[in-house]
């Protein structure tokens, strides 16, 4: 099989000084945006639909339509707000990206503004990530200094003004909503739907919510079209992917590949298993996506492959796990992160994973009983599908799923709860 | 055997506007945009739920209220809060009753909000009327599968003088943060921190300071919030519950009192959608304490001969006293009547009629505070006619494009049409208020200030046109509304100006008092040109017709208007009257208190129906103790002309109404009051029915404004909800969280005087003088601003000024 590699978004993140707009400008930066500006704003949209473009946040939602759904000519502004609070565990593509490369990322922010007639856009970016923040910032700078930014671009009559906006450190504001209000200065918390962001969003005017990766692949299919972009990948997930290989793997990093590309391609161009220990569990697109075991080495990850598997694409973070690891402990884990993570609004998120760290903590540290295991299961039934936002379905993932394949481990350590208290009562 | 009746055929027909689906297999049809919460209960189905409120903007954050719901015949894959869905023609509706779904969600979420709430219900104040308790029975599991730590937190924290949070009892519904965002205006609440250790908190050294915090108590359906005044003293169960209405303000809100063993513990908001919907503020929710003070009077008293102080007596002996020296009076110079506004219909319509037949003078007036004879045409000529049929309401409110408010400051005195207000202006009504500066008020009821000096609203309004055709263009449009304060009774010309600018624009106009009591005096005559029924005593016929109703000779009644408060004190002062019968009236609060003291020390015979000992007591010849507000029954006609009638609460505490008292004083006197009880008194005054209006002339001209003169400014002044009235006594959480008592003066003006925001400022007139902090704010130049009676600032007893009075402004502390 050829190598699969297919550097698209990640096609000058070698190049010495990569991020510079001159490396961007040499390297055939800033060539698709004057084709967009000479194009009609809804030729692109259609574009957009055409190449079949889907969210690289985890949703998966066909992004041509999100910017459809824009309604035109209602005289409010529209804003283009993108999401870059990267912050799932596990998740590491964003960042990379904006900090390699964040001139593909405003070239995209200015396509998009245009095609959605927008004339404000946000990069709401994780406040954790201080040296991307600097790094953006002067992208930003370099943009308006070369005139891609600010009144009339390249002479076209379109204004743009671009914000880089640090968030204050919550895990909620990357849903869409949440940061939307911490946008608009308010607490981060979840909007009630409808009114969607594309009617009533930032301001309570029209807004697309688009993630970093998302909008950084626009130049490329303004410049490459619709029909190259579909070339990658499969039919309904077509494009390539940036897939993240953290954990037990010989060589982590970013590998972009077509979408669908299955782990085991992946592990090989990571030179494999790290140590050669095997692979024990692995989540494909972050800790919100259920779990996967060496039998899904063969999933093709793309939307449907991952769902189709019993779990979802997610973020394409995989997080690679050798047998070294205890299931429960890593649960635990994930857990407690969501623990730490829930912004509070509703009452099963906030008080369920409160709840089930508990309870996982008491399992690791050999107090538990196989009845908390049934407790663990029916309380994730009550917060699955019953929270105001996704955020509470992603606390459940690990638990459900790692029961699910592992629960063997899950009951080992009960036993030696009941070994201890059966020799206490000897 | 019985046969089954054939299913009918017909379909129901769909309203307009209306949609069709079904809640646990019955059909129902719902207007467009309900809530599915809503429909289920209409038909008797009641979902749980926490964080929803009917008047509140729905949120979905408890989650308590999932139920099933299919669309288009296709399920939806989540159960679904009920609280902020709404119905949708065709769709299937599953709650608990039908959908072990949502039968098993409901049971989880329960059991997760109990895993962090405590325990305590034996100790709690909402133990016995508390949602979670009764949901928890109705909707949870029998026991807690929860068995490891609890989140806890020291306990309790208090975000105000009265308002007391339990943080570990809360649910995190947002209830009390949604209704002081979204109703109040007020967001002095706001969720901190996150997960479980979200929380309820204020900002550092920024107190849950509103005038509408009490609601956040009653609305939180956990023991979370809870008042310091009310904490532990009363079990739900062990009180009973008495419908009532607030005796505060003119506004006549619904409320329910809760008492035991003859004690009120608390009062509550009554739920009415003409007026008050489910909110009162909290002086009527907090202050009833004045009724159990240690000072009442419980027995009448008579001022000895010998000693010349006041003892103890009979009624007997204090009633003969009173009708001897009130006869005597009468047949001397004659005796005027001060009734104060705090009385109820029935009772200020004794003191009406006890005028004209037991003491055969118009001199009457109910206006304990500064008055005109402007105000009085324009009372008697058009406010005495308006009803809610006819006139301006709180509904009216809501509807109106615009609403100009002059010489009014709502939310310092009648806070449920401010929260109407600002309901309405939420909604898309243009508020605009003719005052002197941006007051909080301004700008919760996102209103536009039209700024005058202090005396100079009549030219303002005069000039609109030219000024501001806007606002002219806006009150033109139809269920505009002019709201007018009692203020304008000291600004020259105002009632005029209003009553002008009505007739060009065709906006209705509503008077809205301070107290509960004036609009009732008016419509019962207790004023000097009117008798019960807006009709005047000049009028000939009108006369004839009162006294054939009443049984008593013609010409009883006197042909002529009689002193209104000011004249009734004057001739007091100089012996042109021989004698005073005083009700609620606090001497500090006419516009010339020294006067009032000059006439209660002049007047031959005084006799004081009064609760509390006032200033008039130490003068008075014979005190009669009458009942508080709890302890009888009757009705206030609220601002929009609205009858708004109680029962007793307090039964059998001795306490008799005045118009009880006055009936008895008038047999004394050989006159037939027929108002021994409230009920006979409401049924006497029914026979006389309404008069018709003999119109009003008014033509007061607009003053012309002369500049205030070196180290003089313009006095702007009006009183706070909460400051120094006497049925706030003994109330200290409520005093808490009154305002800041400070001046107010432009910048310019600061520096023009040498003061410093935040310094002092010295306000004096020849009477004395008054220091206090001054803050700078955007009021016009050569204006100063004080409360009127908050704290140590008392503007008519120390400054004998008022509105538009000149003063002297100096620097720093004299």
């Amino acid at each position: 099989m050829a190598n699969p590699l297919t550097p698209v978004l990640t096609t000058r993140w070698t190049e010495p000084k990569s991020w510079t707009i001159e490396t961007y400008e040499r390297t055939g930066g800033y060539t698709a945006l004057p084709k967009a500006l000479k194009a009609h704003p809804d030729q692109l949209i259609q574009q957009c639909k055409d190449s079949g473009l889907r969210g690289r946040g985890g949703a998966g939602f066909p992004t041509g339509m999100k910017w459809g759904f824009i309604p035109q000519g209602d005289g409010k502004p529209h804003y283009l707000v993108i999401n870059a609070d990267e912050g799932e565990p596990g998740t590491c593509k964003d960042i990379p990206l904006m900090m390699a490369d964040p001139h593909s990322l405003i070239e995209g922010v200015i396509i998009t503004s245009y095609a959605i007639r927008a004339n404000f856009a946000a990069i709401y970016v994780r406040g954790e990530v201080l040296h991307c923040i600097r790094r953006l910032n002067a992208a930003v700078r370099e943009a308006y200094a070369k005139g891609y930014l600010g009144k009339d671009i390249l002479g076209s009559g379109f204004d743009l003004d671009v914000v880089i906006h640090a968030g204050a450190g919550a895990y909620i504001c990357g849903e869409e909503t949440a940061l939307l209000d911490s946008l608009e200065g308010r607490r981060g918390q979840p909007r009630l739907k409808p009114p969607f962001p594309a009617t009533s969003g930032l301001y309570a005017s029209p807004t697309v919510v688009n993630n970093v990766e998302t909008i950084a692949s626009v130049p490329f299919i303004v410049n490459g079209g619709s029909d190259w972009f579909r070339e990658m990948g499969r039919d309904r997930s077509p494009g390539p992917k940036i897939y993240s290989l953290s954990g037990h793997v010989t060589n982590p990093g970013q590998y972009e590949a077509p979408m669908g590309t299955t782990l085991r391609q992946l592990l090989d161009m990571a030179g494999g298993m790290k140590d050669g220990i095997p692979l024990k569990f692995w989540t494909p697109g972050g800790s919100s996506t259920p779990l996967f075991t060496a039998e899904h080495l063969d999933v093709p990850l793309d939307f449907e492959g991952a769902a189709e598997a019993g779990s979802m694409l997610g973020t394409t973070a995989l997080q690679i796990f050798n047998e070294t690891v205890s299931v429960p402990w890593a649960v635990m884990k994930w857990t407690e992160f969501y623990k730490h993570e829930s912004c509070g609004k509703c009452t099963p998120c906030r008080e369920g994973t409160y709840w089930l760290v508990q309870i996982l903590q008491r399992m690791v540290a050999g107090n538990g009983t196989a009845s908390d295991i049934d407790t663990l299961l029916d309380v994730c039934d009550n917060i699955l599908g019953r929270s105001f936002c996704a955020l509470g379905d992603g606390a459940v993932s690990p638990i459900t799923s790692g029961i699910k394949y592992f629960k063997d481990e899950f009951l080992a350590l009960c036993d030696t709860n009941s070994k201890v208290l059966a020799g206490a009562n000897a | 055997m019985t046969i089954a009746p054939d299913k009918p055929t017909a379909e129901v027909a769909v309203p307009e506007g209306h949609v069709k689906l079904i809640i646990d297999g019955v059909e129902v049809i719902a207007p467009k945009g309900e809530l599915l919460i809503r429909t289920a209960e209409r038909l008797g189905t009641v979902i749980p739920r926490f964080c929803d409120h009917p008047l509140l903007e729905p949120a979905g954050a408890c989650r308590q209220c999932l139920v099933e719901v299919e669309m288009g015949g296709r399920p939806m894959p989540k159960p679904q809060a009920s609280c902020t869905m709404t119905v949708a023609d065709g769709m299937v509706v599953k709650t608990q009753l039908t959908s072990p779904v949502a039968d098993k969600a409901q049971q989880g979420v329960m059991e997760l909000l109990l895993i962090n709430h405590p325990l305590d219900c034996p100790i709690c104040d909402k133990g016995g009327e508390c949602p979670l308790q009764n949901q928890a029975i109705a909707h949870g599991r029998s026991d807690s599968r929860f068995h490891e730590h609890k989140r806890t937190f020291p306990k309790p924290i208090n975000i105000s003088t009265q308002v007391l949070l339990d943080r570990e009892r809360c649910v995190l519904c947002q209830r009390c943060t949604r209704f002081s965002a979204q109703i109040a205006g007020d967001p002095f609440i706001e969720l901190l921190e996150r997960g479980a250790q979200q929380q309820i908190g204020t900002a550092q050294e920024k107190p849950f300071q509103s005038y509408f915090s009490g609601n956040t108590i009653q609305i939180c359906p956990v023991g979370a919030l809870t008042s310091a005044a009310y904490r532990f003293r009363a079990r739900p169960f062990d009180l009973v519950s008495t419908p009532s209405v607030c005796e505060h303000c003119s506004s006549g809100c619904a409320e329910r009192t809760d008492w035991r063993r003859g004690k009120v513990q608390r009062k509550l908001a009554g739920d009415d959608p003409q007026v008050n919907e489910e909110w009162i503020c909290d002086k009527g929710r907090f202050a009833f304490r004045y009724a159990t003070t240690a000072d009442r009077i419980k027995r009448p008293l008579v001022r000895d001969e010998e000693t010349g102080e006041l003892r103890e007596s009979s009624w007997t002996e204090a009633l003969q006293v009173a009708a001897a020296g009130l006869a005597a009076a009468r047949d001397a110079n004659g005796v005027g009547v001060l009734t104060g506004g705090r009385l109820t219909v029935e009772d200020a319509y004794a003191y009406s009629k006890f005028a004209r037949i037991a003491l055969r003078t118009n001199d009457i007036d109910f206006r304990a505070r500064p008055h005109s004879a402007e105000e009085l045409e324009f009372l008697s000529g058009t406010t005495v006619f308006t009803d809610p049929d006819n006139g301006v309401t709180f509904q009216g409110i809501e509807k109106a494009p615009a609403a100009l408010l002059v010489a009014f400051e709502p939310e310092e005195e009648a806070p449920i049409v401010f929260l109407r207000l600002r309901k309405a202006a939420r909604k898309g009504t243009k508020v605009f208020h003719l005052g002197q500066f941006t007051t909080p008020a301004v700008e919760k009821t996102l209103g536009t200030l039209l700024a005058c000096v202090p005396g100079a609203e009549a030219n303002a309004l005069n000039a609109l046109p030219e000024h501001a055709s806007d606002v002219v263009d806006l009150l033109g449009k139809p269920g505009a509304v002019i709201l007018v304060g009692e203020r304008a009774a000291e600004i020259p010309g105002a009632f005029t100006a209003v009553a002008k600018l009505a007739e060009r624009t065709g906006a209705k106009v509503a008077w809205i008092p301070r107290r509960a009591g004036e609009r009732g005096a008016l419509a019962v005559g207790a004023v000097p040109n009117l008798l019960p029924g807006g009709r005047h005593v000049a009028n000939a016929s009108a006369r004839t017709e009162v006294e054939r109703t009443w049984g008593v000779e013609e010409g009883t009644i006197p042909a002529t208007p009689g002193r209104d408060t000011t004249g009734i004190l004057e001739a007091a002062a100089n012996g042109e009257l021989s004698g005073l019968v005083v009700g609620g009236v606090d001497p500090f609060d006419l516009p010339d208190p020294a006067l009032a003291e000059k006439a209660l020390a002049q007047a031959g015979f005084i006799v004081s129906l009064e609760l509390r000992p006032s200033a008039v007591t130490a003068h008075a010849h014979v005190v009669l103790p009458i009942a508080p507000a709890v302890e009888k029954a009757g009705s206030y006609l609220n601002w929009e002309g609205r009858r708004r009638e109680f029962g007793t609460t307090l039964e059998g505490t001795g306490a008799l109404p005045d118009c009880r008292v006055l009936d008895t004083l008038a047999v004394e006197m050989d006159a037939d009051l027929f108002t021994q009880t409230p009920a006979a008194s409401a049924a006497d005054l029914a026979r006389l029915g309404e008069g018709a209006s003999s119109g009003s002339s008014l033509n007061v001209a607009a003053p012309l404004q002369s500049p205030a003169g070196a180290g003089k400014a313009v006095l702007a002044t009006w009183h706070r909800l909460i400051g120094n009235g006497s049925l706030q006594v003994d109330e200290p959480h409520l005093a808490g969280t009154a305002r800041p008592v400070v001046a107010k003066v432009s910048e310019t003006t600061a520096q023009q005087f040498g003061l410093e925001s935040g310094g002092y400022v010295t306000v004096a007139t020849e009477r004395g003088a008054i220091t206090l902090p001054v803050e700078t704010d955007d009021l016009p130049e050569g204006v100063i601003w004080l409360p009127t009676n908050s704290g140590d600032v008392t503007v008519r007893a120390t400054l004998g000024a008022g509105h538009g009075s000149i003063v002297s402004v100096s620097g720093g502390k004299s």
